[in-house]
Formats: C-alpha cells, sequence, structure tokens
C-alpha cells in the first residue's frame, strides 16, 4: 500500500499564479535573445567583433573586482571587530555599520559629485570615472558582506579554532587554518550579492561616466538608439551574470564537501584588543563618515538651498513613487506567496526552478531585466506599452524575490504539523489556515512587501526605461538633476529616498522578530 | 509503506505500537488520523467507516512527536482551540487543571520546558473529548529523568478520561510499562499484538523475540514438551514437534561450575548494578550464549563454566511472515 498526499486538487490556486509569474520572469530574457539574433548575418559579426565589447568587458569586470577587494577590506575586519573581540559598543556600531545599505548608488554617486570639485564643499578635485564608481559602489554595498560575514562569525564553532591551538598552532594560525575556511561560504555568498549590484549598478557609473556594460546599454538605448546593439550589449551582461552565478554555485559546492558539522552553541572567548582598539574605532567609523554622516551632511546641506517654488515638484514626485510602489508591493506578495508556499510545503524540482526563477529576476541586472520587457511588451502587449500597470508589473517581477525573503521564512515557522494538528482538533483547512497560518505568516508579508515597496521606491533603470511619459519619480529627478549639475534642486528628493530606505534597515530587524 | 495491517483497539484500552523507527508506526497515526490518505484498506470508529472523512471530521485527538503547539497561543489558547461555544475558556481551564497546568495557562509554549509544553499538547488533544487519542513517540523529547514519572501521569490522566489511546514508540521499555496491549512492527507490517507480558514471554518471531529485550536465538529439534539443542535439552512453553527456531531469554540460563553439562568460555561480562550479564561461547559449538546473573556471580573473562538451563524456551515461527487476528 502506498499513500499519497490527500487534496492534491488543492494545489491549483497555488500553482496556477507561481507558474505564470515564472514566465514573467523568463519569457522576455528568451524574447531578448529572439530579438538581439534577429539581426542580418553581416550586422552582427560586426557587433559581436566590435573591440568596444572588450573594452566594456574589461572595464566592467575591473570595477567587478576592485569593489570586490575593497568590501572584503572592509567589511573581513569589521565583522571580526564586531563580533569576536571586546569593542565597547560593537552592537551599536554594528547597526550603523548596516545603515548605509540605506543609499542607492546614484544617490552615492550625486553627494560623491556635489560634494567635491569646483563648487562642491570638500576641497578635493572632483573623483569621476573608476576610481569614483570604485568608491561609491564599495561603500553602499560592503554591509551586505558585512552581515554576511558577522552571521558567520556568530555562527563559528570555536571548537575548531581550540583544536587547531592545541594542535600547536599560533593564533593566527590558527585563525587562518581552522577559522577563515569556516568563513568561506559566507564570504562567497556575500560576494555573490555584491558582485550582482556591482555588476547591475547603472545609476552610479552612469552618473559618474564610467563605460560598464550596463551605462553603454542605456546610451545605446537612449541616445543612439541601436536597439540591437543594446539587446546584444544586454546579452552580455546577462551571461556574464549567469557566469558570476554559476561559479559561486560551483565554489560553494566544493567548499561544503570540506565542511562536517555545523556550529556549536557555544560562543568563542572575546579577542582582548588592548591597545589596538583606538585602531578599530577608527576603522570602523571610516565608512560611518564616509557613507552616513557625509550624505546626510550633503543631503541636508544641500537641501536647505533649494528653490522654495519646486515644492510642488517635490510631493508630485513623492505621489508618482508612491503610486509605482504601492501595487507593486501588494503585487509582490501576491506572487511570493504562492511561490514560498509550493516552494516550503511541496519541494520538488518544479517548485525549485519557480524559486530559482524568482531569484533570477533579482539576479538579472535590472536594466537588462526593463530592456528585456521593453521589446517584448512592444511586440505582445503594445497596448501596455508605457503605462503605470506595466512599469508595476515589472518592478514587481523584478522586486518578488524580496519579498520572498521573509515569507519564505515566516512560512518556516509555521510547520506543516501545525495545520495538521488544527486539523485534528476540528478545523477546515481554510479554517486551519486563518487560525494557525496567517497570524504566523502576516509578519513575514507585511515585511515582504515593505520591503518591495521600498526597493520600487529606490529603483531608477526600470522607471526610466518603462515609466510613462513625463512621469517623474524622487528617483528620475535625482537622476535628472544630478546629470544637469543641479545639485541644489535634486537634494530634496534624494534625502526622502535615503530616510524611505532607511526604514528597510528597521523592517528587516523587524521581520525577524520571533514569537 | 504499510502493509496488510489489521488492528483493533478496544474503547478504553491503551495500546502501544512499537517498532524500530522507520517501520511505519508514524504513518499508521497519521492515516488513522486522515493526514494521509490510504491507497487501500478503511479506517473504522467504533464501527463507523471514516475513511473518507477529513481529519477535522474524525473526533480523534492527536498528540505529536514535536507536540506542534501554535506558538502565537498562550497554552490556555491552544487547549481552547478545539473547543466550540460560550464557556470553551473555563472547559480549556479545566482541562489544563487535569494537566496541573493552571498556574502557567497564560504563558506561550515558548516560554514552557519540554515536559510542560507535552502535558499542554496532551490537554489540547483531550479536550474536545476525542473517542481516540493518537500518541506520536510523546515522550521521546523529554529527559530521561523526566520521562517515566511524566509516563506515569499520562498514564493517569487517560485512564482518569476513559480515553482509548493508541501510541507509537520505538521504547520497548516504554511501551512495555505504559499499554494494556501492545503490538510490534516491522518493515510495514504488524508481527504481534498482545499483552506486554503475553508478547515478552512468548515472542512469536525471531524479530519480536530480539526487539523486545535480549535473547538467544537457538536452533533445535521439538519433542513435545521439550526440544533438543546444543544446550542439552530445554523445556517448551508449548509443546513442539520437529525443527524449530528456540527463543530462550538471558535469564532462563545460569552459570554453574563445568560439569559434565554443556560447557563455555566467558568472554565478555556487563555488570549493569541490578544485574550482570555473561556472554559464553560454548565449547564444541561455534556459538555465543547470554546469560543473565545475579550481580555477585563470580565469574570471570576467560574462565570456564558450565551453563545450566532453568527456564522455558519459546518456539519461534520462523521465516514465515506474521499476519494478525
Amino acid at each position: 500500500m502506498t499513500l499519497r498526499l490527500p487534496h492534491l486538487p488543492g494545489l491549483l490556486p497555488f500553482l496556477v499564479p507561481a507558474l505564470l509569474t515564472g514566465g514573467g520572469v523568463a519569457l522576455p530574457l528568451l524574447y531578448l535573445l529572439l530579438r538581439a539574433l534577429e539581426a542580418q548575418p553581416g550586422a552582427l559579426q560586426e557587433i559581436l567583433l566590435r573591440p568596444k565589447n572588450l573594452v566594456l568587458l574589461g572595464n566592467t569586470l575591473t570595477l567587478l573586482l576592485g569593489v570586490l577587494l575593497l568590501t572584503t577590506l572592509l567589511a573581513l575586519p569589521l565583522a571580526f571587530l564586531t563580533t569576536r573581540t571586546d569593542l565597547k559598543g560593537k552592537r551599536f556600531l554594528a547597526t550603523l555599520l548596516t545603515l548605509p545599505l540605506a543609499i542607492p548608488g546614484y544617490v552615492g554617486a550625486y553627494v560623491l559629485l556635489a560634494a567635491t570639485g569646483p563648487g562642491g564643499f570638500l576641497p578635493l578635485p572632483r573623483l569621476e570615472g573608476y576610481w569614483g564608481a570604485l568608491l561609491v559602489l564599495s561603500f553602499i554595498t560592503y554591509p551586505y558582506l558585512f552581515l554576511s560575514l558577522r552571521a558567520a562569525f556568530l555562527g563559528l564553532d570555536p571548537s575548531l579554532e581550540e583544536a587547531a591551538r592545541t594542535l600547536g598552532l599560533s593564533p593566527f594560525r590558527a585563525f587562518l587554518k581552522a577559522t577563515f575556511p569556516q568563513l568561506l561560504p559566507a564570504l562567497l555568498s556575500g560576494y555573490l550579492v555584491v558582485g550582482l549590484h556591482a555588476l547591475g549598478d547603472f545609476g552610479t557609473v552612469s552618473l559618474l561616466r564610467y563605460e560598464t556594460f550596463s551605462y553603454a546599454i542605456y546610451l545605446q538605448y537612449s541616445a543612439a538608439f541601436d536597439r540591437v546593439y543594446a539587446a546584444w550589449l544586454a546579452l552580455f551582461l546577462l551571461l556574464l551574470t549567469g557566469g558570476l552565478l554559476l561559479l559561486e554555485g560551483f565554489l560553494l559546492r566544493r567548499l561544503f564537501l570540506a565542511r562536517t558539522g555545523k556550529g556549536a552553541g557555544r560562543r568563542a572567548r572575546a579577542v582582548r584588543l588592548g591597545a589596538l582598539a583606538p585602531w578599530a574605532y577608527l576603522l570602523a567609523l571610516l565608512p560611518v563618515l564616509l557613507a552616513l554622516l557625509l550624505p546626510l551632511y550633503a543631503l541636508v546641506h544641500l537641501a536647505s538651498r533649494f528653490p522654495r517654488e519646486n515644492l510642488q515638484g517635490l510631493s508630485e514626485a513623492f505621489f508618482h513613487s508612491a503610486l509605482a510602489a504601492a501595487p507593486t508591493a501588494l503585487l509582490a506578495v501576491g506572487m511570493a506567496l504562492p511561490i514560498a508556499y509550493l516552494a516550503v510545503r511541496h519541494p520538488s524540482p518544479a517548485s525549485r526552478v519557480l524559486e530559482r526563477l524568482a531569484y533570477l529576476g533579482y539576479a538579472v541586472p535590472p536594466l537588462a531585466f526593463a530592456l528585456a520587457w521593453v521589446f517584448f511588451s512592444l511586440k505582445s502587449l503594445p497596448f501596455l506599452y508605457g503605462s503605470l500597470p506595466l512599469l508595476v508589473l515589472v518592478l514587481s517581477f523584478h522586486f518578488l524575490a524580496e519579498s520572498l525573503g521573509p515569507i519564505r521564512g515566516a512560512l518556516h515557522q509555521v510547520p506543516r504539523r501545525l495545520e495538521e494538528a488544527a486539523r485534528t482538533l476540528g478545523e477546515t483547512p481554510t479554517g486551519a489556515f486563518f487560525r494557525v497560518t496567517f497570524p504566523l505568516l502576516w509578519r513575514g508579508a507585511a515585511a515582504g512587501g515593505a520591503l518591495a515597496f521600498i526597493g520600487a521606491v529606490k529603483e531608477l533603470p526600470i522607471t526610466l526605461l518603462l515609466a510613462p511619459m513625463g512621469y517623474s519619480t524622487l528617483a528620475t529627478r535625482v537622476f535628472g538633476y544630478t546629470q544637469e549639475a543641479m545639485f541644489a534642486e535634486a537634494a530634496p528628493f534624494a534625502l526622502l529616498i535615503v530616510l524611505l530606505s532607511a526604514a528597510f534597515v528597521g523592517v528587516l530587524l523587524w521581520s525577524e522578530r520571533r514569537f | 509503506m504499510l502493509k496488510g495491517i489489521d488492528l483493533e483497539v478496544y474503547p478504553g484500552e491503551i495500546l502501544a505500537l512499537l517498532g524500530p523507527s522507520g517501520c511505519g508506526k508514524t504513518t499508521l497515526l497519521r492515516v488513522i488520523a486522515g493526514l494521509e490518505s490510504p491507497d487501500e484498506g478503511r479506517v473504522h470508529l467504533e464501527g463507523r467507516d471514516i475513511t473518507p472523512l477529513p481529519p477535522e471530521r474524525r473526533g480523534i485527538g492527536f498528540v505529536f512527536q514535536d507536540y506542534a503547539l501554535f506558538p502565537h497561543l498562550t497554552a490556555l489558547g491552544n487547549v481552547a482551540f478545539g473547543l466550540k461555544g460560550e464557556d470553551r475558556l473555563e472547559r480549556a481551564r479545566r482541562a489544563l487543571e487535569r494537566v496541573g497546568m493552571t498556574l502557567f495557562q497564560n504563558r506561550r509554549p515558548g516560554e514552557l520546558s519540554g515536559g510542560q509544553q507535552q502535558r499542554v499538547a496532551l490537554a489540547r488533544a483531550l479536550a474536545p473529548g476525542p473517542k481516540l487519542v493518537l500518541l506520536d513517540e510523546p515522550f521521546s523529547s523529554l529527559d530521561a529523568g523526566l520521562r517515566a514519572a511524566t509516563r506515569e501521569e499520562v498514564r493517569k490522566i487517560l485512564k482518569a478520561t476513559g480515553t482509548t489511546a493508541l501510541l507509537v514508540t520505538h521504547d520497548q521499555e516504554e511501551a512495555l510499562s505504559f499499554a494494556d496491549r501492545l503490538g510490534v512492527m516491522r518493515g510495514g507490517r504488524l508481527e504481534q499484538v498482545g499483552t506486554p507480558e503475553g508478547v515478552y514471554l512468548r515472542p512469536r518471531t525471531p524479530f519480536v523475540a530480539q526487539f523486545l529485550g535480549r535473547t538467544n536465538l537457538l536452533p533445535g529439534e521439538g519433542r513435545g514438551r521439550y526440544a533438543e539443542t546444543c544446550l542439552g535439552s530445554v523445556p517448551l512453553a508449548e509443546p513442539a514437534l520437529g525443527p524449530l527456531l528456540l527463543s530462550l531469554r538471558p535469564e532462563a540460563l545460569r552459570l554453574i561450575p563445568p560439569g559434565k553439562g554443556p560447557v563455555g568460555e566467558v568472554v565478555a561480562r556487563e555488570f549493569k548494578g541490578h544485574d550482570l550479564t555473561y556472554r559464553v561461547r560454548l565449547l564444541g559449538a561455534d556459538r555465543e550464549v547470554l546469560v543473565q546473573e545475579s550481580p555477585t556471580a563470580p565469574y570471570r573473562v576467560g574462565e570456564r563454566v558450565g551453563i545450566e538451563v532453568v527456564g522455558e524456551g519459546v518456539a519461534l515461527e520462523a521465516k514465515t511472515p506474521v499476519g494478525t487476528d
């Protein structure tokens, strides 16, 4: 006698939206490929052999590697200092060090442009091009690596390091040989997030005029109107992103083979810093100063010079941002719920593919994703092109993954057994959902919605390509004014975005609260 | 995978299903509760076929292995979950009182110890007055010290409320001491059902004999009231004829100074305080037997000893898989 799952047809309401969502991510990307292959054979050869491609590839890769290196130099020691040492106030420092996440790349670039060079309040030459982009991207993305490494340091099994010491290794060698290998998975997953941001960044490189694939795609699309070449550049960028994903997956599998146990419950003894403490504070304050206080000072300082008569534009942009972001949040949660439900309750190869697709929509550089949707909608849904619903739809597909995280986490807190317990106590499946699942899930869903909302408010390239004519949001205003070097005009828009995004960190912390 | 299980639980009794992990005991409980549907076979409750009913309409309580308490509700809220009507909180309080948890009624599951959660889970399952309550390894997450006491308490509560209970466990001591009757499962089959004494003293298959306590399995030749084996002639609990497999408990054997009976050499000695188990290799036969002795037995490893049969052996139904009746 074999057993089957009861009530399989009950899965249908989950399966249909989940499949639609998967299609929404995958179809446009396929269409991008078709579109790129439309070129005449001669033109195709010319496009593929352009020397410019190699320059762009070189620029993109140097920026990627530079950002990975600089974020490591920042995040690794900071994660160590705030977890394994006796540094006073390390919890507070850790929160401060996470806050630069609230600054979108284009705001970082804006601050750098406004603060330096002629007219800037810092007596420094204007930092543009590679070094500017490297600094901005590193200082706003290092928190991802920092958080990942911190979690690893906290979950570390100290007995391995102790075992190494009893086998005769010096403290430093023990760290290198016993502890560091345990950190590698966290380092890699941090690198993946930072790398995806560096590859996908559009705002920073275009404002600082550093020619990477993203910047070149935008130029081809908006200025040169060479859409086929833009499609090809987007494909190159997609390949690069795919390569990064595969490399990370490959390395992670190799590394996990070497790991045997999970971290123990015991905490490691704090390392005493002694005379080194001032240096530790200095290092910790560097990013706080550069990525938090400097931008805030610049924004407030410049906002005070904002022409009053533009207030109308500010409220209009805020309204436009909210009008796009609120339905995006609802839709993203609506799509994330069935995918998370399938992934957690009915894990199968198919549900895993769906979940991967959702994450793919997030990992794909937003500019390439937006371009794919421009082509796709012009061909298949021309009546939607240039409308608010299309913008909302594409934003939802992109930010779906941000909602997925907290919802998935919350669903894991509602083991199937709890629903079963409710059933044996006389509840129908629907009753069990409302009395047990939902009360445990709503916090995660709310957090997922908030994250998608904030993400949509900060988002730039998708909005630039897909917003209706004349529909300017906070983000596009900052971008537009900064391109024209109208720094005072841009300031309140940027300030509003940063304040909204600061709520991001708060929402994350709140959603992780347990019963 | 369950194969041809035929099991009847009588009103008011506690029946324990015992088996190694993966033998299908939990699946059987889930089928009875309606959490999984069988491809074949029926489930009857008080003469009514409940196979097509969803779990909420079966009136069967379930105590999950990890208790599955609702983390967002207090102890009282958990117990009141399955109750309806104006007086539901009052009834929930009474149910909590029965398990001695009145003081903790406003705590959330996260603020309760394992034993306390266990009692709330039991109160929750019993509160709606189910005809049958199913318990899935209910004591396995408790400390060894707490286990025996909780077991006794739960048994008292079940008996006081007159609830019929079906418990699954892999702990033989638990099954023997907790249940009125017990069934031994293996590989999705029910091998034997009976009173704890009956199953322990009269195992029907080698698996049952070995799973409930330790035993010596010896081939022999039945001669009616006794059987001829390598230990000489062994009295049988039930008369049997022809070749057979014999289960002979270690306590049915005793060590004596080597004489004319079977002789062996002590291979290992396991002192357990209240008793002492010897492993003895028989001379002339390539076979080891377990002998349980009093803790004062003087024999050391390497010594020659004689073996005397002082108890009865049980003839097993070798090889043929056993259905039940």
